[in-house]
């Protein structure tokens, strides 16, 4: 490595500080601290159900319900036909019992008219519910534009701001409305970054996927507003399996955030959920993820099993995505969010804090394939476990032969709040070329005592202490967030983090 | 009860223990109003146990003994209600707090002290004049505490918080350490300029460097865990001069001290 790159990376990864404006925008929040999760209250509303189990009907049967075109039920078959001959994948590290894959209900949905013309016409329970949770819904009320996708259980309940980005020729909507309506753009991108025989997950959502997003950004536009999902579980013993497909057309840009919640409950629930990015030349998706599903209670029981599988494909030319993920739920948590380094010139980053408390196990991470030249990637993770709460950090760089000056840089850093909990780094690099460079750092610490004792001799109680450092530990992270995202993420991380009784 | 009359700063007879060995062996001392004391001994004599212990270390077990404040008993206190009652330590080893930045981190502070409420809305122009008075950049407010920074950076951001949190009663561990002779008229002139008749101050310290800078009322030595001499501000010249082989020599009975 020669004098000046390693100048230029060592600047590349200097932390950004954060200004008056960001610590205003952080600590003017409200302090919240509680143990309670927020959102485990069920909506009152009738529901059908399919009743559980998994096989060739059932798929027919939510086909039917969605009203779908053959290829997608042959899509669908294609795929469960495959899942039948793959194995639960067992290698992260995570603990749970087997789970019954017939004793779940692949399809709820609220009982509603079936074309909603409008959002007047929408169920006033079920915005009620999105109001409770803090998503805006009446549009002339909001002050941030952010335009949402809300799916419950099973469906896409309803879609906002759709007219005002439709005049871009922005495409938002359900993923079923885009089966519909732009079979062509879903035939030819779904799949194509995660195919239907991935891995066992992603199988098993191909075959039952109900809903999800879809976004289409048209050649040289820049998505005047942030795009946002909001998913909720609602019904009992139900999984939810989702699919969001993004494809960013040349020059164009995207911020699309994604949230999420589900009621308390003790029976484990199921999420697996498929995301696919797509960018052509010299586009740009910002992708972020507060993951705030059921953890379980302080005994680990309940809460919702979190199996993932997101993937960005940086097509083009001077493509760039990033994933900024801040999880702070379920009691599982199995997700790599990838990038696809395809595009000369292109850049994947991977921006994560994940927060374990109680008996919670995450085991995340990404991947950063270069296969164009130049092309960069940059992975920046936080684990912060406390409680007994296990945190993984797992992360594949795999830099191709033909990825000529390929760079990556990886910082994975952990953080452990008390004696009981556990933090493990398992990084892979894999590199098949000379005139490429990797750097990896990690760092492994305790909240610490003597850190602590710093803060508290100048007046600071204990609980305020450990919150600064934690939120200290991911502010780089944070500032990664769009706005009314880092406010929310703030008060989840400390909320989870905030157990002084657990400190040893 | 506190009142009026009653020292700034007291302590009596106190005993630290760290690990189950003695280290601060039965130690009082009175600081009032205004006054400077300064605690020198060698390397390992238990001075640093000893104010650690004072504020409150979890590490640094107070045995027994009784810590006051304006007369008020402190002694089972956090380390945090110890700080808010007036108790403050300039540390010898500044720890870092990675993506806390030092504005966040003395708002915070000052936030967590009596009467903030006052002092916060005059926060970002007392930030600037300690900063100006202690030769610091304005950039300093934004770099996480202590992260990255260098050994005089290190103290003059405890002097800083020194200047900003008004303690009453003020220790000083070590602050002259490890710092070049510009550094330490830095230092020293912070603790002149902010330490006035209205706070007590004690400075630890090993050598007799600081005191060309900072006029102190009191000299006691310390050695194994107890003061075995008190004296005037001549005594640190003389110890200086003579070293504390005098002192072991001339003044400490009994077998521990060899």
């Amino acid at each position: 490595m020669n004098q000046s790159r390693q100048e230029k990376e060592r600047n590349y990864k200097t932390h950004e500080l954060m200004n008056d404006t960001d610590i205003k925008k952080l600590k003017n929040i409200e302090k919240e601290i509680t143990q309670e999760y927020k959102h485990g209250w069920v909506t009152d509303i009738e529901e059908e159900q399919i009743p559980p189990g998994l096989n060739e009907d059932i798929i027919r049967l939510i086909s039917e319900k969605k009203n779908e075109p053959e290829w997608m039920l042959e899509w669908r078959l294609h795929a469960y036909r495959h899942w039948l001959t793959m194995k639960e994948p067992n290698w992260a590290a995570v603990e749970y019992p087997p789970i019954d894959y017939q004793a779940v209900s692949y399809y709820a949905a609220p009982k509603q008219n079936k074309q909603l013309k409008s959002l007047d016409e929408v169920d006033p329970e079920l915005l009620r519910t999105y109001q409770k949770l803090g998503i805006p819904l009446e549009e002339q009320k909001i002050l941030v534009g952010v335009a949402t996708d809300m799916v419950f259980d099973s469906i896409s309940v309803a879609t906002t701001f759709q007219k005002e980005l439709e005049k871009l020729g922005v495409i938002f909507c359900s993923f079923n409305e885009a089966v519909h309506n732009h079979p062509d753009l879903v035939r030819k991108y779904m799949g194509s970054v995660v195919s239907y025989n991935d891995n066992f997950f992603a199988a098993l959502n191909s075959a039952v996927f109900s809903d999800g997003s879809f976004c289409y950004i048209p050649k040289g536009v820049k998505c005047p507003m942030d795009l946002s999902t909001y998913f909720r579980i609602n019904a009992m013993n139900t999984g939810q399996f989702e699919r969001t497909l993004l494809i960013a057309e040349e020059g164009s840009y995207v911020s699309y955030l994604e949230g999420c919640s589900a009621p308390m409950r003790d029976e484990n629930q199921l999420h697996a959920a498929v995301v696919e990015l797509i960018a052509h030349d010299n586009a740009e998706i910002k992708y972020s993820t507060i993951q705030n599903w059921y953890p379980g209670d302080k005994k680990g029981v309940g809460g919702i099993y979190n199996f993932v599988t997101k993937r960005a494909h940086c097509k083009g030319k001077n493509s760039k995505i990033s994933w900024t993920q801040v999880e702070t739920g379920s009691s599982i948590t199995w997700k790599y969010p990838g990038c696809i380094l395809e595009g000369d010139n292109s850049i994947g980053e991977f921006y994560s804090v994940a927060v374990t408390n109680n008996y919670q196990q995450a085991d995340t991470g990404t991947k950063m394939i270069h296969i164009g030249k130049n092309t960069r990637s940059r992975i920046v993770s936080k684990g912060i476990s406390a409680g007994h709460g296990r945190n993984t950090y797992r992360g594949l760089v795999k830099i191709l032969e033909g990825a000529e000056n390929a760079k990556n840089f990886s910082q994975c850093d952990s953080l452990m709040i008390g004696s009981n909990c556990a933090a493990n780094t398992l990084p892979t690099i894999d590199v098949r070329n000379s005139t490429s460079t990797t750097e990896h750092e990690a760092y492994t610490g305790k909240v610490g005592e003597e850190q602590l004792f710093y803060l508290m001799s100048r007046g600071i109680p204990q609980e305020e202490a450990v919150s600064l450092i934690v939120t200290g530990f991911c502010a780089g992270i944070i500032k990664k967030l769009p706005l009314e995202f880092s406010v929310e993420a703030v008060r989840l991380i400390e909320a989870c983090a905030a157990f002084p009784d657990s400190l040893g | 009860m506190a009142s009026n009359n009653e020292p700034l700063f007291r302590f009596e007879d106190i005993h630290v223990t760290v690990e189950d060995k003695k280290v601060v062996k039965g130690v009082s001392l009175t600081i009032n109003a205004g006054e400077k004391h300064a605690i020198m001994g060698p390397n390992g004599s238990g001075k640093s146990s000893l104010v650690n212990a004072l504020m409150g270390h979890p590490g640094y077990g107070i045995a027994r003994g009784k810590i006051y404040i304006r007369g008020e008993d402190v002694t089972g206190l956090a380390p945090n209600e110890r700080a808010q009652k007036g108790l403050f330590l300039c540390m010898q080893y500044p720890v870092s707090i990675p993506g806390v930045t030092v504005a966040n981190f003395l708002r915070t502070a000052l936030k967590s002290l009596p009467d903030s409420e006052a002092r916060l809305k005059t926060f970002r122009k007392d930030l600037k004049a300690s900063f100006k008075a202690l030769g610091i950049d304005e950039s300093f407010a934004t770099r996480y505490v202590n992260d990255g920074f260098s050994g005089g950076e290190k103290k003059r951001l405890e002097i800083l918080q020194l200047a900003l949190l008004k303690p009453t009663a003020a220790m000083l561990d070590e602050t002259d350490s490890g710092l070049d002779i510009d550094a330490l008229q830095v230092v020293a002139q912070g603790i002149n300029r902010f330490c006035d008749e209205n706070v007590a101050v004690m400075l630890v310290t090993h050598y007799q460097r600081i005191l060309n800078y900072v006029n102190v009322d009191r000299v006691h030595v310390f050695m194994d865990g107890k003061i075995v001499k008190s004296g005037g501000p001549e005594l640190a010249l003389e110890l200086e001069e003579r070293g504390y082989d005098w002192i072991e020599n001339n003044f400490l009975t009994g077998t521990e001290a060899v």
